[in-house]
């Protein structure tokens, strides 16, 4: 193993077939090799996150392990097989068995290369995509020595996201804000915020100039109310046409996202963003290791580094899974309504065409894809 | 082959005449080194933990760094007031000062480039702009537009210069035919780096003090009050420090061109002024904070009341042909023009841009020591890397280095 170890190139295709291999055999021997490691237990785990992800279900008939399907270790060796087969980069599933040392600093290494000189997310090919995936997940396993879950899952057809935000519902009790910077592994340190609540005064109209949205008092206080903003995903934003390396876009069901691994941190598209809907890393992210999400999306909660931006994505590792975003499903109130403004059933499309809806600062033409209401 | 060899050796002579000199130029670059070491180590400071270590926050997200970026843009365009005369209109009286002008273009041009990277979040990723390997997202980012007219000008004036001082090393005269048309497609491009830089700003519908029609033909005024103000002062101490001459005439010239766009400068202020505060709106409030101060919140008003005295008082100064014309009143006032200046298109502009917030939120900006060093050393570096090349000019200029000479 070592011998093969000592070369960058022919290491990766070597390990690849011997962990296909190492999978069979596993596959036989069920209870030895599940008790020999970790990465067996949390394979398992992973497997049924990844099981929600029709890619990698589609990859499962395409790799052809139909003869595997009804008994549980075999599904599991089937995705490790299934995972080992798109890798490009060095193999991440050699925790399976115990590697030494030096070779896993190896791993580390090529692994950082590869990440260091990859290409924008956004013109990456459905098998690139995966490959930096694996490879995070893979960094993070040797870091750590925990397994995360990243899903690559891309835009579906017949999807545009849309949210709604019923301003007599919401009271100010940010069970929203909260949620959100658990979702999606939000520096700590910073107290980083996508979500803003202003606390308006009664019969002021929407005056932010005299709203408050740093309170720290208990609501609902007397003679207020509460509006919430966040990114709006507008449907022409003007932060994707500044960014100079096209680290930020609109994708095809709506979200506006960042790649962070792209991004230079030059804030244009801050600068750009007239709805004050994105957050920059001033210093490295912390996120305490028990509240890291490891349900994540390339696109979405995934760890950050020092020196890029992010902002709200509608948590898109839960809405491309079909879920609603964490603040739809933490508001106590219900003030807040998301879903898919193409299925003419949906609960948005209702609010749009039974209230009076209106957006802010429509007229610089951004078009927002979030509307406010009242009931 | 034989251009090569005569390269090596300019390069060698300059080198010679770069590390020899007076005390009063050791100390100098011996200053100048230790505030660029110092600035150094204030980035290594901020490449550690972050750009939190600026005064930058959400709020704010651009601040000393852009600002003296967007003013030092405004310099190197200045060039061009010295270049059309020069080689375009064909003004003997400007022939002297142009090289200087150049030069002082270069280490400008630097600077910006290095305020551009000390902004950035992610300079190791820095190659994701280069075309070709990166993404490069023209046209449509005027950012990148600016990355494209800044490192074509930084081209034109590195070789304008270089091929004239080359010529004239080896005693020969530079021949028109080749730097003319460099020279008149700088003369577009100067303008086009202020316009462009100015565009960064003027296209951003979400921050109303910028997204205004005047601003780009009010950078091009003030660059060209505060580029050429700053270039008389370098002929002045260049005057007073080395054999060079440089006539009275060619500094009462570039006075004039100081004097008029420092009334064009003034008049485009009073129409912004107007504009703002006759009738003002919901998008006034960012002068209102500049001008007087939101809500209590202040930190603005010390640098925009000391810029517009000193701007007005230069500028009234300036057009009295008997004060321009005695050169003690003409230094002073292009100095406090040029602080003016770097006030008003700094500070004034770039930080106001952010207060209030989008949703009317006023969050202060003050630059943190890191940042200020950072800024320090990178003026420092302009100083340097301007020194070194005007000591080669001038050397050359004056017949001190020439290629036979080093032969004999």
């Amino acid at each position: 193993m070592s011998d093969s170890n000592n070369k960058w190139f022919s290491l990766n295709i070597g390990r690849k077939d011997r962990e296909a291999s190492k999978s069979c055999s596993c596959g036989k021997t069920s209870g030895g090799c599940g008790g020999s490691s970790n990465a067996h237990h949390i394979t398992e785990d992973e497997f049924t996150e990844a099981a929600i992800h029709a890619s990698i279900g589609e990859e499962r008939t395409k790799d052809g392990f139909e003869q595997v399907f009804d008994v549980k270790m075999d599904r599991r060796s089937a995705f490790k097989k299934l995972t080992a087969s798109l890798l490009i980069g060095a193999g991440a599933v050699s925790t399976s068995c115990s590697v030494i040392s030096g070779d896993e600093s190896k791993e580390k290494a090529q692994i950082d290369w590869e990440e260091q000189f990859k290409g924008n997310y956004k013109l990456m090919t459905d098998d690139e995509k995966k490959a930096t995936v694996d490879r995070l997940v893979r960094s993070y396993q040797l870091r750590t020595g925990k397994t995360i879950s990243m899903s690559s899952k891309n835009a579906e057809d017949n999807v545009l996201f849309g949210y709604a935000f019923n301003i007599s519902k919401c009271q100010g009790y940010m069970d929203c804000v909260n949620a959100c910077v658990e979702e999606n592994n939000q520096d700590r340190d910073s107290q980083m915020q996508y979500i803003r609540i202003h606390e308006m005064k009664d019969g002021k109209g929407f005056n932010f100039n005299e709203a408050d949205d740093n309170y720290y008092h208990e609501v609902p206080a007397e003679g207020h109310f509460y509006m919430g903003t966040q990114c709006f995903h507008c449907d022409n934003p003007p932060c994707t046409e500044v960014c100079p390396v096209q680290a930020t876009w609109r994708e095809d069901d709506g979200l506006v996202v960042v790649d962070y691994d792209w991004c230079v941190g030059c804030r244009y598209c801050m600068a750009a963003c007239p709805y004050d809907g994105r957050r920059f890393n001033w210093s490295k992210p912390e996120v305490p290791e028990a509240e890291i999400n490891k349900n994540q999306h390339y696109l979405g909660n995934r760890m950050r580094k020092k020196g890029v931006m992010e902002k709200c994505t509608f948590c898109v590792q839960r809405s491309r899974a079909g879920k609603n975003p964490a603040c739809v499903e933490a508001c106590p109130t219900g003030a807040r309504i998301f879903g898919n403004l193409l299925d003419p059933d949906s609960t948005i499309r209702w609010v749009l065409e039974n209230k009076k809806v209106f957006r802010l600062k429509e007229d610089l033409g951004t078009e927002p894809k979030f509307w406010y209401f009242m009931d | 082959m034989k251009r090569l060899k005569v390269f090596g050796s300019l390069v060698k002579d300059s080198l010679d005449t770069i590390t020899h000199g007076s005390k009063k130029y050791h100390l100098w670059m011996g200053f100048l080194t230790f505030v660029m070491l110092a600035g150094m180590y204030c980035y290594s400071i901020q490449l550690e933990h972050g750009l939190s270590v600026t005064g930058m926050t959400d709020r704010v997200s651009w601040g000393l760094y852009i600002s003296n970026f967007t003013f030092l843009v405004g310099v190197a365009a200045a060039a061009v007031m010295l270049v059309m005369p020069t080689y375009v209109l064909k003004d003997i009286d400007f022939k002297q000062a142009v090289l200087i002008g150049e030069g002082l273009a270069v280490a400008a041009l630097i600077m910006c480039l290095a305020f551009v990277i000390a902004d950035m979040g992610g300079p190791s990723v820095l190659w994701h702009m280069i075309p070709g390997i990166g993404v490069f997202n023209f046209p449509n980012s005027m950012l990148t537009w600016d990355v494209l007219v800044l490192n074509g000008y930084l081209f034109l004036n590195l070789t304008i210069p270089l091929y004239i001082l080359f010529r004239h090393y080896q005693g020969k005269d530079a021949k028109p035919k080749v730097y003319i048309p460099g020279a008149f497609l700088s003369v577009f491009w100067a303008v086009a780096i202020h316009l462009v830089t100015a565009f960064l700003y003027q296209g951003l519908q979400a921050r109303p003090f910028w997204n205004n029609a005047l601003l780009g033909p009010r950078f091009l005024a003030s660059a060209f009050a505060a580029g050429p103000a700053l270039i008389i002062l370098v002929l002045g101490i260049i005057r007073n420090y080395t054999e060079f001459k440089i006539q009275d005439k060619t500094i009462k010239k570039i006075a004039m061109v100081v004097t008029v766009a420092a009334q064009i400068n003034l008049i485009m202020l009073i129409s912004e002024l107007f504009k703002e505060f006759y009738a003002p709106t919901h998008h006034s409030e960012s002068a209102y904070y500049l001008f007087f101060g939101l809500h209590g919140k202040d930190a603005l008003l010390p640098w925009i009341w000391t810029a517009i005295p000193l701007n007005v008082l230069a500028t009234v100064l300036l057009t009295f042909h008997k004060l321009r014309n005695n050169f003690k009143v003409l230094f002073f006032c292009c100095f406090i023009l040029f602080i003016a200046i770097w006030i008003e298109k700094g500070f004034g502009l770039i930080v106001p841009g952010f207060i209030p917030g989008p949703y009317g939120k006023i969050a202060e900006y003050a630059p943190t020591g890191v940042e200020i060093g950072v800024t320090l050393g990178i003026w420092a570096l302009g100083a340097f890397i301007f020194t070194i090349l005007a000591r080669t000019a001038i050397g050359i200029e004056l017949g001190k280095l020439r290629y036979k000479k080093a032969l004999k």
